[in-house]
């Protein structure tokens, strides 16, 4: 422990400077309260920067979004009871996604607690099942040691969000200030060396596979293995999958890339797997949209699955060979085995294999019909957005077409530049999500993908952006609907549309609401603008830009793989099921 | 299904039975018994988890656990390989007739009695669930007014102590 100030500190002292030590620059909150004594000595910190948000729900999302851009943890502050609970739709969207995530709560004095108090909420309680761990503090002694471990725990091993609740006594008492110097966490020992045994029996199967395939998830975004795992697949020219938390992992103009895998991903990525003789598995847990119905999964696979997580091995999918530990580790080291087997001349015969995806790639390659009536195709929209701003720009999502077809149709050359909610599924995620990124990365372009009906849950966050300076674009795909539940619907119900137009042609005006919070609105109601308004918008660089794209409402994102039906019956549109046997174009 | 019995080590921290409970609730398993108390090392207790799963769900549900921060060890103790024991307490309804029988089951039992009234009998035993089960089926007849019984704790045959390894698994790793 250091003690670097013998005279005593508030609580709240403590607290600010705690988050100091452990490095934070950029936290996003909402004061109430139960927070507000800590609220006092922040206004005098010289390293912190708290960005006033609108709604704790956008202090959550900032906090991954800023996570996500800079591979720091990002911090969000709220008061008890509604400021804490509005937080747990981002904490458990982090708990999903494993994102680094610290909240910190206020919480009624120790002495009201359990009494029902006013803006009480058992918080701690609350978030047990959606954090990593979490803590309630109610002795202002104790206050840097929980700050401390919970950017411990937050950022090693799998990341995930860690809650610090604090009571309001707690933070207005007086104590020492100790900021531990070393974390003690008995039982906290997240392995990171992959066994070498283990990843020489992978080397050994990959050699020996005829049919392999590099099935590549998150973790080698969060562990920033992207390099190694270019290496590797240049060694070994087998093809990359990447799923929906793994776009950018591997560029998408590299040639051994199939693209996306899962209920929406390429015939070709799909293809591979289901035909696969061997899943090398990097950091991805076998989620269901990607597996489809689980028993015919990949069903000729042996499995090598290498994560930090040791219960993600075998939850899912049995594996051939685990290897628990950092990917970035384990790549290094396969790359090493490989090449000792390789010095013997030995070769991974995929001849066959590559001929067989590359027909599936060419026969059955992403693509889009523009609608006949004139409209503007919302797949359109989003694949030149991607090709005017380009593979630096950082993209962000909400959740359901809009972010399926950012998925699809913009190029992803770098990690870190596609942003989205993944696990949880959470509307409302783009637009804070985007405001946290440019915050953490200032320099970068960042354009929110949203659909109108995710849009309308967190908008109040632009006028967040436009006070602070943090000039986000958000490309609205407006297809005045709840478009992939409408697509189910045409799909699944008879094309009987309950309670999915949002009419949001009419109501709010987006351009106007865009100018009532000070940015700039902008408007497409024609293909033959989508090109000039991108690049207005990306003219536009004073304050945050709103460009409401007025889509054709009947498109639908394929291929689809529907829910509970196995990868097997992938509809490459509709009632249009790929012929793999066949293997020639239709 | 089978029965499992786990010996799980945990920082003696507030909230760890309700971290512990809540993950296997959310699994999906029920928990049959259990038991939490101190051990000989300050700061960590000890609990004992019998539960009904098959092998395959079990071994998520531990690693699940062994995710939480205040867990420390996990152990599955196989009967054949440990101790196991519950207790109960029994309030059996007595009379002038069946008194004297009452007691001699007692005994037969090694059971004991700790109170006594004119027409009850508080009845202490101890053992694995068989014995208890068995014990019970025989009183039955006489009256249960009362039954109270402890979840089950265990431990392991042999020289071998489960703290001592975790303790050294927590200093090499540290």
């Amino acid at each position: 422990m250091s003690n670097e100030n013998t005279s005593a500190i508030t609580g709240a002292e403590s607290l600010v400077r705690s988050l100091e030590h452990a490095g934070v620059t950029d936290l996003f909150g909402i004061p109430g309260g139960a927070i507000l004594p800590a609220y006092d000595p922040l206004m005098d910190s010289k390293k912190l920067r708290h960005i006033l948000v609108r709604h704790e729900q956008g202090a959550g999302h900032a906090a991954q979004g800023y996570a996500l851009a800079t591979n720091r943890v990002g911090v969000c502050v709220a008061t008890s009871g509604p400021g804490a609970t509005n937080l747990v739709t981002p904490i458990a969207d982090a708990y999903m996604d494993s994102v680094a995530m610290v909240a910190i709560t206020g919480q009624v004095p120790s002495g009201a607690i359990g009494t029902d108090a006013f803006q009480e909420a058992d918080i701690r309680g609350i978030t047990m099942p959606i954090t990593k761990h979490n803590y309630l503090v109610t002795n202002a002694a104790d206050i840097p040691k929980a700050i401390a471990e919970a950017f411990h725990i937050a950022s090693t091993g799998r990341p995930g969000p860690v809650l610090v609740d604090i009571s309001k006594d707690a933070l207005q008492a007086k104590a020492d200030f100790l900021w531990p110097t070393a974390i003690e966490l008995p039982g906290y020992n997240p392995v990171t060396k992959p066994n070498s045994k283990q990843v020489k029996e992978a080397a050994k199967l990959i050699m020996e596979s005829k049919r392999p395939v590099f099935y590549v998830g998150g973790g080698v975004i969060k562990a920033q293995a992207t390099k190694e795992l270019f290496q590797l697949a240049e060694l070994t020219g087998i093809p990359v999958v990447t799923t929906l938390m793994a776009r950018g992992a591997f560029p998408d103009s590299h040639p051994q890339h199939l693209g996306m895998p899962g209920m929406h991903g390429t015939v070709a990525a799909v293809g591979a797997l289901q035909k696969s003789d061997l899943l090398i598995t990097l950091a991805a847990r076998f989620d269901d949209r990607v597996t489809g119905r689980r028993d015919s999964f990949a069903p000729f696979a042996s499995v090598i699955h290498a994560d930090i997580d040791p219960a993600e091995i075998g939850k899912n999918r049995e594996a051939d060979v685990p290897i628990v530990g950092d990917v970035r580790e384990t790549i290094i080291e396969l790359i090493a085995a490989l090449k000792s087997e390789m010095k013997t001349g030995k070769r991974i015969d995929q001849e066959g294999w590559w001929s067989e995806l590359n027909i599936m790639r060419s026969t059955y390659p992403l693509g889009y019909d523009l609608p006949t009536d004139g409209s503007v195709s919302p797949q359109r929209v989003i694949e030149r957005l991607g090709k005017i701003t380009g593979p630096e720009t950082i993209y962000t999502a909400g959740v359901g077409q809009h972010q399926m077809w950012a998925a699809q149709f913009i190029n992803y050359e770098n990690p870190g530049t596609w942003l989205n909610s993944g696990g949880l599924g959470t509307m409302g995620f783009a637009v804070p999500a985007a405001m946290g990124a440019k915050v953490g990365a200032p320099n970068k372009t960042v354009w929110a993908v949203d659909g109108d009906g995710c849009f309308q849950m967190t908008n109040q966050e632009l006028a967040t952006c436009a006070i602070n300076d943090i000039p986000i674009k958000v490309a609205l795909i407006n297809n005045q609907s709840l478009g992939m539940v409408r697509q189910w619907q045409t799909l699944f119900y008879n094309s009987r549309y309950s309670n999915t137009d949002l009419q949001t042609h009419r109501i709010p005006d987006f351009v106007k609401l865009a100018d009532a919070y000070g940015c700039h609105g902008l408007r497409c109601e024609s293909p033959d603008q989508i090109d000039a308004i991108i690049e207005k918008a990306m003219s536009l660089n004073d304050a945050p830009v709103v460009v409401d794209f007025m889509v054709y409402k009947d498109a639908m994102v394929w291929p689809m793989v529907a829910a509970g039906a196995s990868n097997d019956d992938i509809k490459y549109a509709r009632d249009l099921a790929p012929d793999w046997e066949r293997g020639d174009a239709e | 299904m089978s029965k499992h019995t786990l010996s799980v080590l945990v920082e003696d921290q507030p909230g760890v039975l309700a971290r512990v409970a809540a993950l296997f609730s959310r699994r999906g398993f029920n928990i049959e018994s259990l038991a939490v108390g101190p051990t000989e090392i300050e700061g960590v207790s000890r609990m004992t988890i019998a539960v009904n799963a098959d092998t395959l769900p079990l071994e998520q549900v531990t690693k699940q656990l062994n995710k939480l921060i205040n867990i420390l060890k996990i152990v599955e103790l196989e009967p054949s390989t440990s101790v196991q024991r519950e207790l109960l307490l029994v309030k059996v309804k007595v009379d002038k007739e069946s008194r004297s029988s009452v007691l001699e089951t007692v005994q037969l039992f090694r059971a004991k009695v700790v109170d006594v009234s004119s027409d009850a009998l508080v009845i202490e035993v101890t053992g694995n669930s068989d014995k208890l089960e068995a014990f019970l089926r025989s009183v039955e007849p006489y009256g249960i007014k009362e039954l109270v019984q402890s979840g089950m704790v265990a431990m392991g045959r042999g020289d071998k102590s489960i703290t001592e390894r975790s303790l050294r698994i927590a200093d090499r790793t540290a």
